[in-house]
């Protein structure tokens, strides 16, 4: 430890401390531009120049270690002038534009400017101006109002893993810009937003539509994926006009991703349904609350009287609260049905009664960047959970060896030691081989089912999968790590195969082997909640592959559009229409609900108050933050009442805390949560090792932005390049063999469902796989995520029918 | 040979020995005045690193890039046990106005560089080396590569040098004309291959330079006399100057006189004595001011120089530095207030961009100079200038702020009167006086 002195305030500071940090520890206050604590220091803004003892010149507090006796002053005549000069330089080519500026009343820059600027400018020479960049839908440009502090740069490089910003130009000519004619694509980008500390980059959509000071900031959790964000909503008249990131360093640090900061403005879609609705002789008819819940318990009743209680299917978003799903549930239950599922998008339930727990994702999302070696299998990390990929990139930027095992070879940004891609259906064969070679390093076997050990007997170990193993068990080139601290997370890929089973029982057998955390990491905001709860089928019931497939009399769908959010999209839609009676509770009236009879608008995650637990097993209540919009309700209300309307008992909840009190059986979550997850299987699982299909297999993955119906509803995030128009992508070798080039029209067909697509050239597909992305009307009507499917050629002129 | 021809025999030759030869920057040549006799002595008899930096902290060589850092106490700062490779790096980005003695000797006498950096790379432990040639002397780049090839070839620098196991690879790099890669951190940046702008430092290059190696970076005249110091003694290269000032020193004498060119004179030379050498001023006209070291020193008014002895602390007495030797000579006809102009836009356009006092510091004082040259100056701007230029020293990252300050300031300082004028009258005191 090292004693210093500022500004006549004693101080104990770690060896390395800066003396920014120290100041920050003590409380006082340097002001500072370039500087930002997850960044690596830049010292180029010369804001925090300070005196420091024995130095004749000031010295840059950011980039200043402190030594021991150190004296230094913030304040002192030398330190305040040469802070002020810095001010004034910043300023003379600023536009000072404050009145028109977007960053007006939150920026650095007029902050600091008030303490340390003069009344009156010096300045009376022409000022710089620079030209605007267009770099996206996301975040616009303001450029004559950058000070190059370079915080932007830094960011996308360091924590997005690719510079898509630099500063070219010497001099007074120097200015940010992006590679020519490209825009910022990263998932991350928003982030750049909050960093600039003035107005030269700020939110595009929010752009014009209110000053800082007229916002109410309240606090949510973020409900796109997993991780459970902290965010802060603002709100102007009752609409909500932006979303910020609340700090919190244990979950989100400082940032969040772009889907989760502007899927807002899905929000505010045309689209919101504000009245129930009930269709009468094909025809949409507005209605009110008390008629429409009667109508909806009235043939809920009698389907369940008439043919029974298994005659109905409750489908439920994963993105649903935890009341929304335990209250869905107790109205099956009290309707005498066990059928009742969140895993829209999985097809291999085979796992189910066979687990110890609610998997989860094996550890805390700080201790990501303690691993040394990561497997990942089958998940395209970015799109899937872009700040959990950043987490990931810290590790490997400290030496951490990942190792990626997927059908898709996208690139995650950062090194990636070694990575097999291969077609969804080989991955188990492929990790059957890490298994053997694990078993081999460690000299340990395990106790496996008999069909595994036949195949372990039959397989050859390739030298790639060798690799893999090698790594987990610490081998390295320079050195090797006795006891690595290691990982293995299985993916949305994985979790969405007919596989599963298998590949998830070898990731099992293999981080037992190796000692290694192994982890689940689901596409979904509530996944682990509504597992922990149990929102699955009971012992007679239907998960929601059988749901489908074998159509019910009913449907209840909470929050969901099911040819868009079900695994197989053109049973989701045959099951609809046959039903006698579907009803939704829905945010949105759109065509995926055209097949319901009853539609019941509900409150998005910031008009009604609830639970989400994370991945990480973390359960956050939220509230409100809006009142909602026209006659919605909150979900868990709607439940409610239909549950009081049926005639069920124990509908007697006056508020979500009372939902939420029930949930947990007036324990403290964290003891249920403790609990309850656990990644292990209870038994040996007999696992299918003889599938063999030569035949294509699509990669069916869910876009970035079409995960759930708020972000496919919000323009900007369907303006940027990860919105594209389904296409069949195809490696060019696979191209090359079924005689293919990009821009042939061809019809793809799966079981029963086809559709006309372009093929367009992607080589970061595996050979034999065509990814064909779903959550979109054009594929809907195609069969399952992970299927077999078929390729032809149609002739050019000709129209075809799909 | 133009910029050498005149006055030789006042000379005394060291970094330009060969110059006097008929084929001043061959291998033969440099070979048959005892050229690597030195490094092959050195590498063969095994003599220590500590011997050889003692002798060059004896021979007091000084930095001669500029800011005259002592070079053996620089040598002593690199690592001498470290595990990895260690890189030297010549700093030949020549690109300061008036300053063009390191193009001189790679082009009459490169031979005599590459065996200084061998002698360096020999006593530090560096395995490769690189020589940053400025972007805008082309020819020089080319004629360095050649010199390269042919000591590659003749076994002075490679693989096992005398069949010992010391081996060196040296490499030409070229930039390509920024004059901020002068700065050391820069340069290593711009070897990277990146955008060459400088490093915060500490740390520096001899803890983490060339791909964050410990790297020891010295100017190309300092390199080129390490041959002649290991030759005759530290004490012999000391005695060749005057206190604190060892050797001789290489002046790029431009501007008003009869003879511009490069004069190596002994150090403590006095200025007149080299005027002389230069012919004296032109057209009989007087001397007015010298900018005694590039433009980043402090301009001297006649008075001033006239005394002054050409060393670090003759220069320095006489209220200016001795920099990188690049006189510029002004007569009487030399209109302060434009030339202050020139030297401002210089700075302007060549400050990197990277640091806030330095970035937009150098734009407004080249603004408000222009403005008075262009008769739109205010009493007020000369209070202004001073201000701004104070506002800008020390504050930056590296040193190119300064650099821009002192022209300023010191203009200012000692043609004050002049610059009044301008701005009384709209038009300079010293032209068209008629």
């Amino acid at each position: 430890m090292l004693n210093i002195e500022i500004d006549g305030k004693a101080v104990e500071v770690d060896h390395g401390t800066t003396i920014i940090d120290a100041a920050d520890q003590l409380g006082i206050d340097i002001p500072r531009f370039c500087y930002h604590k997850k960044l690596s220091v830049a010292a180029n803004c010369r804001m925090c120049l300070v005196q420091v003892e024995k130095f004749n010149k000031p010295l840059p507090a950011c980039a200043t270690p402190v030594a021991d006796g150190m004296k230094i002053y913030t304040r002192s005549k030398s330190a305040v002038e040469a802070q002020k000069s810095v001010m004034e330089f910043l300023l003379i080519n600023h536009p000072l534009d404050c009145p028109i500026c977007d960053q007006g009343g939150e920026c650095d820059l007029q902050d600091i400017a008030v303490a340390y600027g003069a009344p009156k400018s010096r300045y009376t020479e022409e000022k710089r101006v620079v030209l605007n960049k267009n770099i996206g839908p996301l975040v616009s440009t303001d450029m004559t109002r950058c000070i190059q502090c370079t915080r932007c740069v830094r960011f996308l490089k360091e924590v997005g893993g690719m510079m898509e910003l630099g500063l070219v130009g010497r001099g007074e000519h120097a200015e940010i810009t992006a590679y020519v004619d490209k825009s910022v694509n990263s998932e991350l980008s928003g982030n750049i937003i909050d960093l600039c500390p003035v107005g030269a980059l700020t939110s595009k959509p929010f752009r014009y539509t209110a000053r800082s000071w007229e916002l109410t900031r309240r606090p949510s959790i973020a409900p796109h994926d997993g991780l459970g964000s902290h965010i802060e909503v603002h709100v102007k008249d009752g609409k909500v006009l932006r979303v910020l990131p609340r700090e919190k360093e244990s979950i989100n640090e400082c940032w969040l991703s772009d889907r989760d900061r502007f899927s807002y403005e899905g929000l505010n879609s045309p689209d919101r349904l504000k009245v129930p609705m009930i269709k009468h002789n094909g025809a949409w008819q507005e209605t009110d609350w008390k008629t429409a819940l009667e109508f909806a318990a009235g043939q809920l009743k009698d389907i369940t009287n008439q043919y029974g209680g298994e005659a109905l299917g409750v489908l439920v978003s994963p993105n649903s609260t935890m009341e929304e799903g335990f209250l869905a549930k107790q109205i099956a239950k009290g309707l005498g049905s066990q059928n009742i599922d969140y895993r829209l998008r999985q097809t291999d339930f085979r796992l189910d009664g066979k687990r110890l727990g609610t998997p989860w994702m094996g550890c805390n999302i700080p201790d990501l960047e303690q691993f040394d070696r990561i497997l990942i299998i089958g998940s395209n990390l970015r799109n899937e959970h872009p700040l959990l990929s950043q987490r990931i990139r810290k590790a490997v930027a400290n030496g951490a060896e990942l190792n990626i095992i997927s059908p898709l070879d996208n690139n995650p940004l950062m090194a990636v030691k070694h990575k097999v891609v291969v077609r969804p259906n080989d991955m188990v064969n492929v990790l059957a081989q890490v298994l053997k070679a694990m078993s081999g390093l460690q000299r340990l076997s395990l106790c496996l089912p008999p069909s595994l050990n036949a195949l372990l007997e039959e397989i050859n170990v390739r030298a790639n999968t060798q690799a893999i193993a090698e790594s987990l068990a610490g081998l390295g080139e320079s050195y090797d790590l006795v006891s690595p601290k290691t990982a293995i997370f299985v993916g949305n890929l994985a979790l969405n195969d007919p596989r599963f089973t298998e590949m998830f029982s070898l990731a099992e057998a293999i981080s037992g082997l190796c000692g290694a955390t192994l982890g689940l990491i689901p596409a979904g905001s509530n996944n682990t909640g509504q597992h922990m709860m149990g929102v699955m089928p009971g012992p007679q019931g239907m998960h929601v592959r059988a749901m489908l497939e074998i159509p019910r009399k009913a449907y209840l769908l909470v929050n969901v559009e099911p040819e868009l959010d079900c695994h197989n999209g053109a049973a989701a839609r045959k099951a609809m229409q046959q039903a006698e009676c579907v009803i939704a509770l829905t945010m949105y009236k759109s065509e995926a609900l055209d097949d319901a009879d009853i539609l019941l608008p509900i409150a998005p995650f910031t008009e009604t108050s609830g639970t989400l637990m994370s991945m990480e097993g973390r359960v956050q209540s939220f509230s409100a933050v809006t009142k909602p919009l026209g006659e919605c309700r909150p979900g868990w209300k709607v439940l409610r009442v239909l549950g009081n309307t049926l005639g069920i008992a124990g509908f007697d909840y006056d508020s979500s805390e009372d939902v939420k009190k029930a949930i947990f059986g007036g324990e403290k979550p964290s003891a249920v949560v403790w609990r309850s997850l656990n990644n292990n299987l209870k038994e040996l699982v007999e696992i299918e090792v003889n599938i063999k299909s030569d035949g294509l297999q699509r990669i069916g993955e869910v876009p970035m932005y079409q995960i759930d119906p708020i972000v496919r509803r919000s323009p900007p995030l369907q303006k940027t390049k990860y919105n594209r128009k389904p296409m069949a992508m195809m490696h060019a070798q696979q191209m090359l063999t079924l005689g293919l080039v990009a821009g042939d029209q061809v019809l793809v067909r799966q079981g029963e469902g086809s559709a006309v697509l372009e093929v367009r050239q992607d080589d970061h597909v595996a050979l034999g796989c065509v990814r064909v992305q779903a959550a979109n009307p054009l594929t809907a009507s195609l069969g399952e995520l992970m299927g077999d499917i078929t390729v032809e050629k149609i002739a050019a002129n000709v129209a075809v029918t799909a | 040979m133009t910029a050498l021809a005149h006055n030789l025999e006042k000379q005394t030759l060291v970094t330009l020995r060969t110059i006097t030869e008929p084929h001043p920057g061959s291998l033969d040549t440099y070979v048959k005045l005892g050229g690597y006799a030195q490094l092959k002595r050195i590498v063969t008899e095994k003599v220590k690193a500590t011997d050889i930096i003692t002798q060059i902290k004896l021979s007091n060589l000084r930095g001669r890039g500029g800011a005259g850092f002592p070079t053996g106490l620089k040598w002593s700062f690199m690592p001498r046990y470290y595990d990895g490779t260690k890189y030297l790096v010549c700093n030949t980005d020549e690109g300061e106005p008036g300053t063009f003695k390191d193009r001189d000797i790679i082009r009459y006498n490169p031979h005599q560089l590459i065996e200084g950096m061998a002698i360096a790379a020999y006593t530090l432990g560096a395995r490769v080396g690189y020589n940053y040639i400025h972007g805008e002397i082309w020819e020089d780049y080319e004629i360095f590569e050649a010199a390269l090839a042919e000591a590659r070839a003749a076994g002075y620098i490679g693989e096992n040098l005398f069949g010992s196991n010391f081996s060196f690879d040296l490499h030409a790099v070229h930039g390509y004309g920024a004059y901020i890669c002068g700065e050391e951190t820069a340069l290593i940046e711009s070897i990277e291959g990146k955008k060459g702008q400088p490093r915060f430092k500490p740390p520096f290059p001899a803890s983490f330079g060339v791909f964050g190696k410990p790297t020891n970076v010295n100017n190309t005249e300092s390199y080129a006399s390490i041959p002649w110091i290991m030759q005759h003694g530290g004490e012999a290269f000391q005695n060749l100057g005057v206190y604190n000032s060892g050797g001789t020193k290489l002046f790029s004498v431009s501007g008003h006189v009869v003879n511009p060119g490069n004069y190596e004179v002994r150090m403590g030379t006095p200025f007149t004595e080299l005027l002389e050498m230069a012919g004296g001023i032109w057209k009989g006209r007087e001397l007015k001011a010298v900018i005694p070291g590039g433009p980043s020193t402090a301009v001297m008014p006649a008075k001033n120089i006239l005394g002054a002895t050409l060393d670090y602390d003759g220069l320095s007495k006489a209220g200016s530095s001795l920099g990188a030797g690049s006189m510029i000579v002004m007569d009487d006809s030399t209109c302060m207030v434009k030339a202050l102009k020139r030297l401002s836009y210089f700075f302007f356009e060549e400050s990197c961009g990277q640091c806030t006092p330095c970035r937009e510091g150098t734009g407004w004082l080249y603004r408000v100079i222009k403005r008075i040259s262009e008769g739109q100056g205010r009493m007020e701007d000369l209070d202004l200038l001073t201000d701004v230029s104070s506002n800008i020293s020390g504050r930056t990252i590296c040193a190119l702020g300064d650099a821009a300050a002192t022209p300023v300031l010191s203009f200012v300082k000692h043609f004050r009167p002049e610059f009044e004028y301008y701005i009384q009258h709209g038009r300079s005191m010293v032209e068209n006086r008629e």
